[in-house]
């Protein structure tokens, strides 16, 4: 059974995407609304790890041991310049989409295991991570015009 | 000098006792006999108060309220007697000014306009429209809304126009779309007259609406007086009224309301049949409030279980109810979602669309309302939806421009980002009108900061000098009310007509006649080459209004200029089918939440994000309102050892925003000539502070010096009133924006001036310790601006 790849997949991810969104929101502090954002948002994934935890207990994990190319070469170095924010909201979106695949994955297995408990979960979280990508899409649409086109 | 009361004194005046029929009283002030009246209406609050001007050689010689109009009976308040003075304040603008080698200097308009449309249209040559932005007011008239709109829309197309509303009023806004589908008031003040209960969160309608407030203290005084829940963390005027006080700790609506809202069903007080045909999202509701039983609320927010109960068995069990909110929602946490718990409450018991059941989400300005509907706040004018793409193209159609020149293609840019995009650069103009945001906007010292900046061209247009003015590029002295003609809508949606009684003084200009000049040297045209804005005056603008407005929740077509001078105020909507006016809407039970005509698709109520229009129409609500259920969140900035109390903000009542006008008025400013702080008597002993005391108060951002007032507030908050600036006083830092914090609310936009972590002391402001603190504020400043500048060059 590969399950516990999965849990530990989403795991690191959800784990990655609350690290990632603090860290924006941290270099970005100066728009008003993406540090408050971002904080809420990483509270939600740093909620998930915790749920996640008794079905871990239940069918264990495998962890790679490898780093995340994706998250480690993109949010370590703050960005500069007008487009900053617009790259980093864009690499934000595809981490959430991430989570947002692996709990639908999870969720498939955890129907053919019966395991109404780990479906009610991936259910809720799933809901969550995209209320987390919604956020993510209105921000970078409201963003786009005024980065791309009129600053210098 | 006449008269009929002293209103400083006695603000409300003499009791006239009432159920259902709201006696006339007439007040009036003059000070000299007018030769002849003028029909008007006060524009120092959002209440609308209709009022005849006294003229007497081209001068204003006083007031009287007119009693004829359904809004006030003939009655005015503190400020609608006194404030119309600053009219003839001798400090007004006259002439436009331009700043030349740092200084600003008298100009002439040609210079004044010239130079304004040469810098845009080199930005937009360079940049495109997104270079330019406005920030208007909540006091502008109808007509003049409609025309900046159209000339933002139709003429450059730019997202970035917002009004001072999204400080005040945005929340409203925002909930009654959230929950309806649109904007609109379901409440019409006559609810007042019949109503068994009355609910005020977060509203100091004493010290706010006086009129308004008259209204429910004769019903108090009257046979069948209505019980009266009061929600708000200060003892104010209008919680000493109250059958039931509830004082949350700032930040903590939302537990409260959840709390009621489920005590309210536990107890089964709903209207089962009303919320299976006119709404959605019932269980939900249900299942998130289940939790806030009234010993979890009381832990949040120190309201004590038996007093929400006993909130909760008025409200559950009345068989009408009138509900309004203002500041102490709209400017805290949570505020949208709080804001729509209000709705709800109404919605699960059935009580909207009749006599006596009303919804009033305060406005705080007089002409918010025209704004957020002309689409001078970003939204689009009619409260269309922006992200539908046949109300874009209907807009189209009616100005005769392609569509796809009005910005639809991301949302509207609210103030703050507006704000923010000229202090990263990419905003490069910013006009602003009528409004003081070197005083209202949070964090104060950013905002002086972005204002002053090199690479921004600033246009101030404002009948005053003012904090703002000081820093602009170019300065536009306006006409104002009285001086002009033009329309108005309060909150119960009823129009007034405000007549031209006098001329402006020296070359001031209405902001009518400034737009249309703007438009004229722009040279917008509409597809066929003709001038993209065809009327000339007011009411032809009026004329043309009501065309947008035609079939929208907001239906203007049928009045008209001769039908608002005839008496009374009208509400819309007013068409065919209500010629006279509608008093309430809803009354079928249906809502405009059906997905083509809905003003938005839904926003999450928890970060702001978007639904999209395919989302929505899979669950189109189709007429049915939408009930939504929110979770506590707590604040994100709490007291702590540096900072251990909170601050909230608010208005006193002699004074209306920075004070412009009312600061100029001797009466009005005598009786509240300076800010202060309140605190607590447990808090004062603690510190050794007396009423009278200097007091210094600190939080992360700033500092302010106010003298103590002591008393009725809890233990633990302090309160300063938010009027106060510098252009009267520049004596020592005392507006307490300085402490604000820039957050807003994600869904409505709107700033939490509600709340901040603050430390106090005892200090004398002239001290030789405070200059020194002042100068080092101010040096950090300056050196802050340094590296800023070093860094943009980079
Ligand atoms: S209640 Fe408001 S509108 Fe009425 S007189 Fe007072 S300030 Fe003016």
């Amino acid at each position: 059974m590969h399950l516990g790849n999965y849990l530990g997949l989403v795991h690191e991810s959800e784990q990655e995407l609350a690290e990632a969104l603090r860290k924006v929101g941290a270099h970005h502090a100066d728009e008003p609304d993406i540090f408050q954002i971002c904080q809420l948002l990483a509270s939600w994934s740093d909620q998930h790890v915790q749920q996640l935890k008794p079905f871990i207990k239940k069918y264990s994990e495998d962890r790679s041991s490898e780093p995340d190319k994706l998250s480690r070469t993109l949010f370590d170095e703050p960005r500069k310049g007008s487009l900053a924010l617009m790259r980093d909201l864009h690499d934000l979106w595809l981490l959430s989409n991430e989570v947002e695949l692996c709990w639908i994955v999870i969720y498939q297995a955890a129907m053919a295991l019966h395991d109404k408990e780990l479906e009610a979960t991936c259910n809720e979280l799933s809901g969550q991570t995209k209320r987390q990508t919604a956020w993510l899409l209105t921000r970078i649409k409201q963003s786009a015009p005024q980065s791309l086109i009129v600053a210098a | 000098m006449e008269e009929t009361r002293d209103s400083i004194a006695d603000i409300w005046g003499e009791r006239t006792p009432q159920y259902e029929n709201w006696p006339v009283r007439v007040d009036q002030r003059l000070t000299e006999e007018p030769d002849h009246w003028v029909q008007s209406a006060c524009v120092l609050c959002s209440n609308g108060c209709g009022m005849d001007i006294g003229v007497k050689d081209n001068r204003i010689v006083g007031v009287r309220g007119r009693a004829v109009d359904r809004v006030n009976h003939g009655r005015l308040g503190p400020k609608g007697l006194h404030g119309w003075v600053a009219n003839h304040s001798p400090d007004r603008l006259t002439k436009p000014l331009i700043r030349r080698n740092g200084k600003l200097e008298e100009a002439t308009w040609d210079e004044a306009m010239n130079l304004i449309v040469q810098r845009s249209k080199e930005l937009i040559e360079k940049y495109t429209s997104g270079a330019i932005g406005f920030y208007t007011s909540g006091q502008l008239m109808l007509e003049e809304y409609y025309t900046l709109g159209v000339l933002g829309k139709a003429g450059l197309g730019t997202p970035h126009m917002d009004g001072n509303t999204r400080l005040c009023t945005a929340t409203a806004a925002a909930a009654l779309k959230a929950s309806f589908g649109t904007d609109g008031q379901p409440g019409s003040y006559t609810d007042i007259d019949t109503t068994d209960a009355i609910l005020l969160v977060g509203h100091n309608m004493a010290s706010q609406q006086t009129v308004l407030w008259m209204r429910v203290l004769d019903r108090l005084e009257g046979p069948n007086p209505p019980k009266l829940v009061v929600i708000d963390p200060r003892k104010t005027a209008t919680a000493k009224k109250a059958t039931v006080h509830l004082a949350p700790r700032v930040g903590t609506n939302i537990p409260v309301m959840n709390g009621l809202l489920n005590l309210i069903i536990q107890a089964g007080q709903i209207d089962e049949s009303f919320i299976k045909a006119h709404t959605v999202n019932f269980d939900e509701l249900k299942k998130t409030v289940a939790k806030y039983t009234p010993e979890y609320v009381q832990q949040l927010s120190d309201v004590p279980a038996d007093q929400l109960r006993a909130a909760a068995d008025i409200l559950g069990s009345t068989p009408t109810l009138l509900s309004t909110a203002l500041q102490g929602v709209y400017q805290s946490m949570q505020a949208t979602a709080a804001a729509v718990q209000i709705n709800n409450l109404h919605l699960i018991r059935g009580l909207i669309g009749r006599k006596g059941c009303g919804i009033y989400q305060m406005n705080g300005q007089p002409t918010a309302q025209n704004n957020r509907e002309c689409g001078a706040d970003g939204d689009l004018p009619g409260f269309r939806n922006w992200a539908n793409y046949e109300h874009v193209k209907e807009l189209g159609r009616l100005w005769n421009i392609d569509p796809d020149k009005i910005p639809h293609w991301s949302p509207p840019t609210h103030a703050m980002q507006i704000f923010r995009y000229c202090e990263q650069g990419s905003i490069k103009m910013l006009w602003i009108q009528a409004t003081n945001p070197a005083v209202s906007m949070p964090d104060l010292a950013r905002i002086r900061r972005i204002l002053a900046k090199d690479d921004l061209f600033v246009v101030v247009q404002d009948a005053f000098p003012t904090e703002t003015t000081e820093l602009a590029d170019v300065v536009l002295p306006t006409a104002i009310w009285g001086e002009k003609t033009g329309c108005f809508t309060n909150v119960d949606r009823t129009v007034h007509i405000s007549h031209k009684a006098i001329d402006p003084p020296g070359e001031s200009r209405s902001d009518f006649d400034i737009f249309l000049d703007y438009s004229r040297r722009m040279d917008f045209r509409d597809k066929d080459g003709n001038p993209l804005i065809g009327w000339k005056t007011p009411e032809e603008c009026f004329e043309a209004w009501k065309e947008c407005s035609r079939g929208r929740p907001c239906d203007y077509t049928g009045m008209s200029y001769a039908k608002l001078s005839e008496g009374s105020g009208i509400m819309w909507p007013c068409n065919e089918q209500y010629p006279d006016g509608a008093e309430h809407i809803y009354t079928d039970g249906v809502f405009n939440t059906s997905a083509d005509y809905c003003e938005t698709y839904g926003q999450d109520l928890s970060t702001g994000a978007a639904k999209p229009q395919d989302e929505y129409k899979a669950e189109d609500p189709s007429g049915r309102a939408v009930i939504h259920a929110v979770d506590y969140e707590p604040p994100h900035e709490i007291p702590d050892d540096d900072y251990p109390l909170w601050l909230t903000t608010g208005r006193v009542v002699y004074h209306f925003h920075t004070r412009t006008k009312t600061g100029r008025s001797k009466e009005l400013n005598d009786a509240a000539p300076e800010g202060f702080v309140q605190l607590s008597a447990e808090d004062a002993g603690k510190y050794g502070i007396t009423e009278g005391d200097w007091v210094e108060v600190v939080s992360r951002r700033g500092r302010v010096i106010e003298p103590a007032r002591i008393g009725e507030i809890e233990p633990g908050l302090v309160f300063i009133p938010f009027h106060y600036g510098y252009w009267d006083k520049d004596d020592r830092k005392r507006a307490v924006n300085e402490l604000t914090l820039s957050e807003w609310d994600p869904v409505s936009k709107q700033p939490h001036f509600k709340y901040a972590a603050v430390s106090i002391r005892k200090t004398d402001p002239h001290s030789i310790r405070e200059k020194v603190l002042s100068t080092k504020d101010e040096l950090v400043e300056v050196v802050k601006g340094v590296v800023e500048t070093v860094k943009s060059k980079l």
